[in-house]
């Protein structure tokens, strides 16, 4: 019987997905550096302002690590929990480890702080396209429950290589977002298999929007990391202008449908409908040739 | 938000230990810090969005106290109206996490 | 002010930028020198198809115009939301928007941000806000959710926090307090033209946001953090 990746805490996913006792924490939860604006609400503030950043070893090899408190305001970046973000990515362009990993659970800019929020999430972007630049392997780990939203979902993407579960999802508004603000006939929120095949894991795969897809297993994300660390995927002018040509595609193939499983069978995959249906390990082998091709060279 | 704060004496102090952190601050949930104090007392100091349960935490934390007999400890508790169940689950999770290993030690 | 209006002042009749949709483009005369501009008007609600669409201009400009400096131009009412761009993929489309203009930064090109009207987070995230540097004219705004929605989603009261909107810099959507913060660098006052030319002559293109927010006083915290884990 397997552990759940989505059950798990941050701090316990960290330690699962890193070799064991490796992980070294940088301004641990004593130091109690925590949101200055939290208190004006009479939300309470978390010792770590909901990330743990770090060094670890992964393989033998050594990264920094991340890892976001889903349960914690969402995962939400505020002024303290991004600029820890940041730091460790500006600790990354000094030091070079192998890789940086992120286990990203988050809804994005955390709204109870609003504008310090916006930019944090912003200079997180920033910092890690710098790093990017650098040539360091960037990993995203999605596997939370509540998926990765947001400038969040945002700077995921700028990452090499994004990792998910079939039972994450990764995205930029919410499904309650869109419904109370266009109808639940734009996006039912209740309806669940439709938000899964809308943003999780599976369709992300199938669309070459992640770049491997995992089951619900601490151990799988671990292997998926390690995996990882010899991604580097230069941003070149030639790789942007992929990327561009395989959006392009992607909306003219989509033609308006607007379905998943319209986009799926035009994408190649065979028997779209039994998608929602099977396993990770079956939904891995029915990702389409030509979006496999497509997703190891695009930026 | 409310801040409430107690002493307890007696009990036996502990062996060195590195801070240990359990729990998330999320509703119904704490979080809870261990760390050595300088004295062999036993302080408890809590940060709740829920007013008005000082006698209910006292109960707790008394019984915490009592149960345990820790002392040269200091215990921070950032709460969002957790049941006094989970507060004790979390403080003897908490207790239990205390390896006396050299790093500081964060799990829930 | 309306971007015929910005155009005007800072470019006078010599430009030739062009609204289609929401979607703004164009060369432009500025010094002598040509300028790059690409943007949203009509408060544009950002979708897989204007971020793709902008972030193509970007990449033509990065291959056929080797250095010239670029103006994004942001009016916007945040991302579209609709089920189809996230179906689409609009977090990847906005990545790669901010991919193309972290490119164009690489590669030599000046970026420069300017919020002339209103900027909601989804919709200038990746173009303004990662630009060598975002500026604003005085009178636009700057929010991360409107009240209403924000009140859904934290379960906060609407009352409490359009009364902090009024009052504290963490909520108010002034871009005065955006400068405080260090999210804009500056505000263009009267004369864009120097504001523009000042922007430009700024060749220092790390991110001095944090700093300049601890400096100014409106967000204290980040830079020191930083510098925390940089020396822990």
């Amino acid at each position: 019987m397997s552990l759940s990746f989505a059950e798990m805490s941050a701090r316990e996913r960290l330690a699962a997905v890193v070799d064991a006792g490796s992980f070294h924490e940088w301004l641990p939860p004593s130091e109690r550096v925590t949101s200055p604006h939290l208190a004006q609400l009479g939300v309470p503030a978390a010792f770590d302002d909901g990330v743990a950043v770090g060094r670890a070893l992964l393989a033998g090899r050594a990264i920094f690590v991340a890892a976001q408190e889903g349960e914690f305001m969402g995962g939400g970046v505020g002024e303290v929990h991004g600029a820890k973000l940041v730091g460790m990515l500006q600790r990354a362009l000094r030091d070079r480890p192998a890789a940086v990993v992120v286990l990203a659970e988050s809804g994005g800019v955390r709204l109870h702080e609003a504008n310090a929020g916006l930019i944090a999430v912003s200079e997180v972007m920033r910092a890690l396209l710098d790093v990017r630049a650098a040539g360091i392997a960037t990993v995203m780990l999605i596997g939370g429950a509540n998926g990765c939203f947001g400038g969040m979902g945002i700077v995921a993407r700028c990452a090499d290589t994004v990792v998910m579960s079939d039972i994450a999802r990764h995205a930029m508004s919410g499904p309650e977002v869109i419904e109370s603000s266009n109808g639940a006939g734009e996006f039912d929120s209740r309806d669940r298999a439709l938000v899964w095949r809308t943003t999780g894991g599976k369709h992300r795969w199938l669309t070459g929007d992640c770049d491997a897809l995992v089951d619900d297993d601490p151990a799988l994300f671990r292997a998926a990391a390690i995996a990882a660390l010899a991604t580097h995927r230069p941003m070149t002018l030639a790789a942007l202008q992929q990327e561009s040509a395989l959006l392009q595609r992607r909306i003219e193939l989509d033609a308006g449908s607007a379905d998943a499983f319209e986009l799926w069978t035009r994408l190649g995959v065979v028997e779209a409908q039994a998608v929602p249906d099977i396993d990770a390990a079956q939904v891995r082998t029915r990702r389409p040739a030509a979006v496999a091709g497509l997703a190891n060279g695009a930026a | 938000m409310e801040t409430l704060a107690f002493t307890f004496d007696g009990g036996r102090a502990l062996p060195p230990f590195a801070p240990a952190l359990v729990g998330v601050v999320a509703s119904g949930n704490l979080e809870v810090l261990l760390e050595p104090a300088q004295d062999a007392s036993c302080r408890i100091v809590v940060d709740t969005s829920a007013r008005g349960f000082g006698a209910i935490w006292e109960a707790v934390l008394r019984d915490f106290h009592a149960r345990h007999g820790v002392a040269g400890i200091v215990v921070s508790i950032h709460d969002m109206g957790a049941t006094p169940a989970v507060v004790s689950l979390r403080l003897d999770q908490a207790l239990a996490a205390i390896a006396g290993s050299g790093e500081e030690s964060g799990c829930p | 002010m309306d971007w015929q209006g910005v155009a005007a002042q800072l470019f006078g009749q010599d430009h030739a930028i062009v609204a289609d949709g929401d979607f703004l483009a164009g060369t432009a005369s500025f010094d002598g020198a040509p300028i790059a501009i690409v943007g949203t008007t009509n408060h544009a609600a950002v979708g897989v198809d204007l971020a793709l669409r902008q972030a193509r201009c970007i990449l033509d400009v990065i291959e056929h115009h080797p250095g010239r400096p670029l103006l994004l131009l942001v009016d916007t009412q945040g991302q579209k939301l609709r089920r189809r761009d996230e179906l689409l993929g609009i977090h990847r489309a906005m990545a790669h928007l901010g991919c193309c203009v972290d490119l164009a930064r690489r590669r030599g090109h000046p970026v420069i941000g300017l919020v002339y009207d209103q900027a909601l987070s989804g919709g200038f995230i990746t173009s303004g806000l990662v630009a060598d540097a975002c500026y604003a004219l005085p009178e636009a705004e700057i929010r991360v959710m409107r009240v209403p929605a924000m009140a859904r989603v934290t379960k906060l009261p609407e009352a409490l926090l359009e009364s902090l909107s009024l009052t504290n810099p963490v909520f108010a959507p002034g871009v005065a307090n955006y400068v405080a913060m260090g999210g804009v660098r500056s505000l263009w006052d009267g004369d864009l033209a120097a504001g523009l030319r000042a922007a430009l002559a700024d060749r220092d293109t790390s991110d001095r946001r944090a700093s300049e927010g601890a400096q100014r006083g409106g967000r204290r915290v980040a830079a020191d953090v930083i510098r925390r884990v940089l020396e822990a």
